[in-house]
């Protein structure tokens, strides 16, 4: 069991080598989106709109976290379990998305769709929110603020730490 | 006839949304430790030693253990001799439940109607079971449920010929197909019997008690202690990523049922298991 740093934005190189059941502890840039913002953003890809990040290469993380308290830059912000994801994930991949953080399995289309589109998939560990917040260390939101949680924020962060769930040969530590 | 008012009962509701929400129990810490002791997989070990800091960094910054600060259930006893004064309880608790997401900095996870999915942004309607008791006291149990086990969660209404069997065969079913959604480790709540909503109120009880503590009717308590032992044979482990500790307790309540009926409802928590009670 190797322990791996890596930065964002991803890309194959980067990427390629890291297996599933890798501790990685991951720094830079990534956004956060759970249900709502999901079918936003699929929506504003079908209808051809701008999307408010660019999809080529980021790093997305399933996450809804708690209002800050005066003076931090974010409350807990533990991941979301990524199932519910699934449906608006393939489209997001075949547009460039690289990297996934969330908690749990993922279904066959996703998995085939990062394959294809050689993507990776990160856990966090879920409940772990408080930790989490403490790796995140600048929060902005940068659409639907209207969603309140479930706005999309961009965030940066130091080395988060995360484990090879689904690597981007499709080898799922969940089957394991 | 003993009098309370609701703006204790606000103030107190609001002080239980905020604490159980930073403060894990000392019954899911102890737990956890233990676990830590006896787990064998590695990526395991360090995902329980995370919850320990997580837990650790919660309390000291007086911030949530999750972000999922969950719907707010409430079981309320009420004794029949007391008279809350100044507005009805169902207000003052969800006024409680107002005030302390607001004031705790807690997430509000609650849409107002499950179709059109509009935020309530206070966390309101809470989940509110009352019981009349005897007696002229205030009973509160507190839970924030959080909906990656809640939706991991599972009734079936099987047949008194399926017996215990079958109620062990949907337990471990349904913490199989759960698998690493509800943040395993998890505590599984379990009611049997009674009615079909009688069996999902039990299980969600069930969950109210702290780990460690076991039913009092022997059968049952052995059927609980069986159950652990065979859902931490099953592999899952922490996050679902492998290892011995997939379930921290198994806790179960029963209720008489019909001659026709054996409901069994199983209600999942994760190890972020909170659960607070107080008596005014
Ligand atoms: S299941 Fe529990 S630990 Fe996991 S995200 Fe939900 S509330 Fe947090």
């Amino acid at each position: 069991m190797s322990e791996i740093k890596i930065e964002t934005p991803l890309n194959l190189d980067k990427i390629k080598d890291l297996k599933a059941g890798d501790r990685v502890y991951l720094t830079g840039t990534i956004y956060t989106a759970r249900d709502a913002a999901h079918e936003r953003l699929v929506n504003q890809i079908e209808n051809k709109e701008n999307v408010p990040f660019k999809i080529q290469n980021a790093t997305i993380y399933y996450v809804g976290p708690c209002p800050a308290k005066p003076g931090e830059v974010i409350g807990s912000a533990g991941p979301t379990t990524s199932y519910r994801m699934d449906k608006y994930t393939p489209l997001l991949l075949d547009k460039g998305l690289k990297g996934m953080i969330g908690k749990g399995l993922r279904n066959e289309k996703v998995i085939d769709s990062m394959i294809e589109n050689k993507a990776i998939y990160f856990a966090a560990i879920g409940g772990a929110g408080a930790l989490i917040s403490s790796c995140i260390k600048e929060s902005r939101i940068i659409a639907y603020p209207e969603l309140g949680a479930e706005a999309i924020r961009e965030l940066y962060v130091e080395n988060f730490p995360l484990i090879v769930a689904i690597d981007s040969k499709g080898n799922n530590l969940y089957n394991r | 006839m003993r009098e309370i008012s609701t703006t204790i009962i606000i103030e107190k509701v609001k002080e239980m949304c905020i604490s159980a929400n930073r403060n894990l129990g000392k019954d899911v810490i102890d737990k956890i430790e233990q676990s830590l002791r006896e787990e064998k997989s590695l990526i395991g070990k360090d995902i329980l030693e995370k919850l320990l800091e997580n837990a650790n960094i919660a309390k000291e910054k007086q911030m949530p253990i999750c972000q999922d600060t969950g719907m707010a259930v409430f079981f309320v006893e009420v004794g029949q001799n007391l008279v809350i004064s100044g507005g009805s309880l169902t207000d003052a608790i969800n006024e409680g439940v107002r005030q302390g997401y607001k004031e705790g900095y807690l997430r509000k996870s609650i849409v107002g109607d499950p179709i059109l999915r509009e935020n309530t942004n206070d966390n309101t309607p809470a989940i509110i079971h009352y019981d009349l008791v005897e007696g002229d006291k205030l009973r509160m149990l507190f839970a924030p449920k959080g909906f990656g086990s809640e939706n991991m969660s599972r009734v079936a209404m099987l047949k008194p010929s399926d017996g215990i069997e079958g109620i062990k065969d949907f337990v471990i079913d349904t913490v199989k197909k759960a698998g690493p959604n509800p943040c395993p480790p998890i505590v599984v709540g379990v009611g049997v019997g009674g009615t079909m909503e009688k069996a999902c109120l039990l299980a969600k009880k069930a969950l109210m008690r702290n780990i460690g503590i076991y039913n009092k009717k022997s059968h049952i308590s052995g059927l609980e202690k069986e159950l652990l032992k065979e859902i931490n044979k099953l592999g899952i482990g922490p996050q679902g990523l492998g290892g011995n500790t997939t379930a921290l307790d198994v806790n179960i309540e029963v209720f008489p049922t019909h001659i026709a009926g054996l409901p069994v409802a199983v209600n999942l928590n994760c190890h972020v298991a909170r659960h607070m009670n107080i008596e005014i």
